[in-house]
């Protein structure tokens, strides 16, 4: 029996468990989350720091009478440990919940929903990775991390529903460092470890790390044209997708994009953007029990739909649509638009090429207004040719600006990326991006 | 309280292995997240989490393996594939350990008052309830929420060497905030959440001001509201202490991090303008300025017997009038670069590895209270609660913005402004540090965000500081 399916039979059983448990009066949802992952991580070349990590847990939510709380328990992975520890948590949620009063914007999904997705393709044995990569980082400064494992997802209700995802995938991020301390950055990523892949994508990263070498170029404060590659944009979007669409957000006056969802403030209209969960390496279902819809973010540079958790739902009166409690996307997809690759460089003509953007944050949240630094490979380009790495710069600038009256393009090629977070666990977020060309960009330190 | 240890000690002692060193780092974990938002309680979110890392040195070179199982066997498994790890990337290990020494340290620790029962969820919810109610009505104001996390975490830390440390704590995190609107901009103002964290019992709600506070903090909301942006041009800088925590942080505690300044962290976190031959010798700040690494201040929230590898925990000076003397490094960062250190090898949880991280950093008061410190300013501004923090991978050019700004025109506080903003690069804005507030100004906060390390890990830091005033700062507002 293979190891996925032993933790779906061992969730059945929790789920077969607590149905049995339950009085008239109760529901229950319950999700889990499981993974076992090797962690490699590099420095100068070498393993600075490995190991492996088994962990899963459930989340239990547990309602009575208009009542609820939830209680995340850390599982074992022993199926009497792990049902001895579901009862006790059945009893603490059973003495919580007399002590809290009934929540008006508690929505259930009663729906018997069934979703299962199951990828088992064979991960290479870590230390086989680890040779390949010291092979190709000989006589480089290498530093990465190499996250890889099975990842499982599950839900369950009193209303029969019933979802599993499942999904064996690698992430190798990393970046090589010029003696000059300059670097590039790539990833490696997927289900289908390659050899040729690896090999091909190393190879890029490479030759990037001959223009590093290059005397750096000193720019100024001021306003520049700029490319913003997919890398870059990811971390653009990554910003306004905290809280941007979030229905509770947009409601409380808390989102980024409150000025453009009152219809005070738009983007481009090159610029579509969707939460497109069909395709997407996240799961189908939400954590709380709802099928993940589809969703139009923004159509033709204007508002579209938001992400709405059932609390949202029953709150402001709009219809759940399979947003987790933060409403945030995970499965990005902008899109393409019409300028080659291979023309970038010449439809820039001068100014920066910026491969990676860091550890932005807002000058003015409401106006959407962010600041942030360049990192990475960033390029000074002169008459469509590039000709020197810049030092690191903060820019300044509203998103309706990059986003909005200064882009003059989107590539017509994307790139899939795919988050390498690992805070709690292995994230499955991704974003499938074009580059974007605009015309004026605010570097202010 | 660690009623898992007996059994978890006769496990430890009948674990095989052909390690020449192995350690086992058991933690158990709960917690509760309780809020009330406009009026509405919240459903608790409650939490329960144990697991154990075991480690192994083989050759000098180690390697780890978390579990959640917990049985003889699990750990057991454990061990082996963390044996089994340490063998297979010999070849391509980055240190040679068999020279570094290992914590053969005993002892316990406890957070001030953890006997002292937590008022109940019910109480808490009365508490919250009652906050939330205290919030004014005004059609301006659009939302706000009152919110207590509570964390318990006990951890065992056993070795080979004989090491036997043990941690009960108990970590709170009370929080407010309001959020008004008038049509077109919304301001939000905040008490608490993400600015402050101590640990202790129902005295930590007190401290944080929580009691009582709804009605100020809409009011200032409103004051926002309504207030002009920040002047934009160069003034001197009050930063309250809810301010300096974040300044602290991002641009004395990450560069002074060991291990990014040996590299580690140079694909995630970043790098450090601090290299390593600078300690003892680089001027980092004015001669006001003393950083200490503090694990002494009971209710902090980094305070601690021994770190996560074991190593005893003392107060040490980081930077001596404005001297730099010595890194954020953990027993092995200190190994591997020959320089003195301190005990910060921590982790997040069991499945986490220990790495650098910053503990309680701390700013010591200077001599003049908040009086003094407005009326010796001219032409400045006072920025109060952090809101938003950038800075570049090597930790020198940053740009911060706060909720709360008061300008100060020839020694005395004037009008409100909203959005204020500041930036500048850390290895001159130390330098620019004009004024340090003694003991009345000085507050005792600390954060549970602090994210780095690869696999990630996010962290609780604390930092105590006064109020500091910095000359000739780039300021200024937003857009609305």
């Amino acid at each position: 029996m293979s190891r996925a399916l032993s933790q779906v039979e061992q969730f059945k059983a929790l789920v077969s468990w607590l149905r049995s448990a339950l009085r008239e009066s109760e529901q229950f949802t319950l999700s889990y989350a499981a993974e076992s992952s090797a962690f490699v991580r590099f420095n100068h070349a070498k393993v600075r720091q490995a190991g492996e990590v088994q962990q899963a847990s459930v989340s239990f939510k547990l309602i009575d009478q208009g009542r609820h709380a939830d209680l995340n328990i850390t599982l074992a992975g022993d199926p009497q440990v792990d049902q001895q520890r579901l009862a006790e948590g059945l009893q603490q949620l059973r003495e919580t919940l007399p002590l809290l009063p009934p929540d008006p914007y508690l929505l259930l999904n009663h729906d018997g929903w069934q979703s299962t997705q199951v990828q088992e393709h064979p991960l290479p044995d870590t230390a086989q990775v680890v040779e390949q990569i010291a092979r190709a980082a000989e006589g480089l400064d290498l530093v990465g991390f190499y996250a890889a494992g099975p990842i499982s997802r599950g839900f369950a209700s009193s209303a029969a529903a019933f979802g599993w995802h499942q999904a064996n995938s690698f992430n190798f991020d990393f970046s090589l460092f010029h003696a000059n301390g300059q670097a590039v950055k790539a990833s490696y990523a997927g289900h289908d470890w390659s050899d040729a892949g690896f090999a091909k994508r190393f190879e890029q990263a490479r030759e990037q790390l001959e223009y590093m070498g290059r005397p750096l170029h000193t720019l100024a404060p001021g306003e520049y044209r700029a490319y913003l590659a997919p890398a870059a944009l990811d971390e653009i979007l990554g910003m306004l997708c905290w809280g941007g669409f979030s229905a509770q957000s947009i409601a409380s006056k808390s989102s980024p994009l409150q000025k453009l969802y009152a219809g005070d403030q738009h983007f481009s209209p090159l610029l579509d953007l969707a939460e497109k969960v069909s395709g997407s390496l996240s799961p189908a279902f939400s954590g709380e029990g709802y099928p993940r819809s589809d969703l139009a973010l923004i159509i033709a540079g204007a508002a579209g739909e938001q992400l709405v958790s059932s609390r949202s739902a029953a709150e402001y009166g709009l219809v759940a649509n399979g947003a987790g409690g933060g409403e945030s996307p995970s499965a990005l997809n902008m899109a393409a638009g019409t300028l080659p690759e291979a023309e970038i460089l010449k439809q820039l003509g001068t100014g920066l090429y910026i491969s990676n953007l860091w550890y932005l944050n807002y000058s003015d949240q409401p106006a959407a207004r962010l600041t942030g630094m360049t990192r990475f490979a960033t390029f000074w380009v002169e008459n469509g040719e590039i000709q020197a790495p810049v030092n690191t710069m903060r820019f300044d600038d509203s998103a309706y600006s990059l986003l909005g009256s200064q882009l003059e393009a989107l590539t017509q090629e994307r790139e899939l990326i795919l988050s390498a977070s690992t805070y709690d666990q292995r994230a499955t977020a991704s974003a499938l991006l074009p580059g974007a060309l605009v015309s004026r960009l605010t570097l202010t330190l | 309280m660690f009623d898992f240890h007996p059994q978890l000690k006769q496990r430890f002692a009948a674990l095989r292995t052909g390690a020449e060193f192995f350690s086992l780092r058991y933690v158990r974990e709960s917690g509760q997240y309780l809020s009330v938002r406009k009026n509405v309680a919240e459903p608790p979110h409650l939490s329960r989490d144990e697991g154990a890392m075991l480690t192994a040195r083989v050759n000098g070179v180690e390697a780890y393996a978390a579990t959640n199982d917990l049985s003889p066997t699990g750990l057991q498994a454990a061990l082996d594939r963390a044996e089994q790890q340490a063998r297979a990337l010999a070849a391509h290990a980055l240190l040679d350990l068999r020279q570094h020494t290992v914590s053969s340290e005993r002892g316990d620790y406890l957070s001030p008052d953890l006997q002292q029962p937590f008022p109940s969820l019910s109480e808490c919810y009365q508490l919250l309830g009652a906050e939330s109610a205290a919030v004014p009505k005004d059609d301006r104001l659009v939302n706000w929420q009152v919110s207590i996390g509570i964390n318990h975490v006990e951890q065992i830390y056993l070795n080979s060497a004989g090491a036997e440390l043990r941690q009960a704590q108990r970590f709170v995190y009370p929080g407010l905030d309001v959020t008004a609107y008038d049509g077109h901009d919304s301001q939000t103002r905040s008490l608490g959440r993400e600015n402050f964290g101590q640990q202790g019992s129902a005295d930590v709600i007190s401290r944080c001001g929580l009691i009582g506070a709804g009605p100020l903090v809409a009011d200032q909301a409103l004051q926002l509201l309504l207030a002009p942006n920040t002047p934009q041009g160069p003034r001197d800088l009050l930063l309250m202490p809810d301010q300096m925590m974040l300044q602290i942080h991002e641009s004395i505690g990450h560069p002074l991090e060991l291990d990014r300044i040996l590299g580690d962290e140079r694909n995630y976190a970043g790098t450090s303008f601090v290299k390593a031959s600078d300690f003892g010798h680089l001027q980092y700040g004015s001669r006001l300025l003393n950083v200490t690494f503090d694990p002494d201040i009971p209710e902090e929230l980094a305070s601690y017997g021994h770190d996560d590898d074991g190593t005893v925990a003392s107060k040490q000076f980081l930077i001596r009038e404005g001297r730099l003397e010595r890194p954020l490094g953990g027993a092995l960062s200190q190994f591997r670069a020959g320089l003195n250190g301190v005990a910060n090898s921590r982790a997040c949880g069991w499945n986490r590895p220990p790495i650098d991280r910053m503990a309680n950093l701390n700013i010591e008061p200077g001599e003049q209270s908040l009086e003094q410190l407005i009326g010796g300013i001219e032409h400045g501004v006072l920025m109060s609660t952090n809101r938003s923090w950038s800075i570049d991978d090597a930790r020198n050019k940053f740009q911060f913005g706060c909720e709360w700004g008061q300008l100060i025109e020839n020694g005395e506080l004037q009008g409100v402004v909203k959005n204020p903003n500041y930036r500048g690069i850390s290895a001159q804005f130390w330098n620019n540090l004009s004024a340090v507030g003694d003991r009345s100004t000085f507050k005792v906060l600390g954060t549970p965000n602090c994210g780095k390390g690869e696999p990630n890990q996010v962290i609780r830091v604390g930092h105590a500081s006064p109020a500091c005033v910095f000359s000739n700062i780039d300021v200024f507002g937003g857009d609305a």
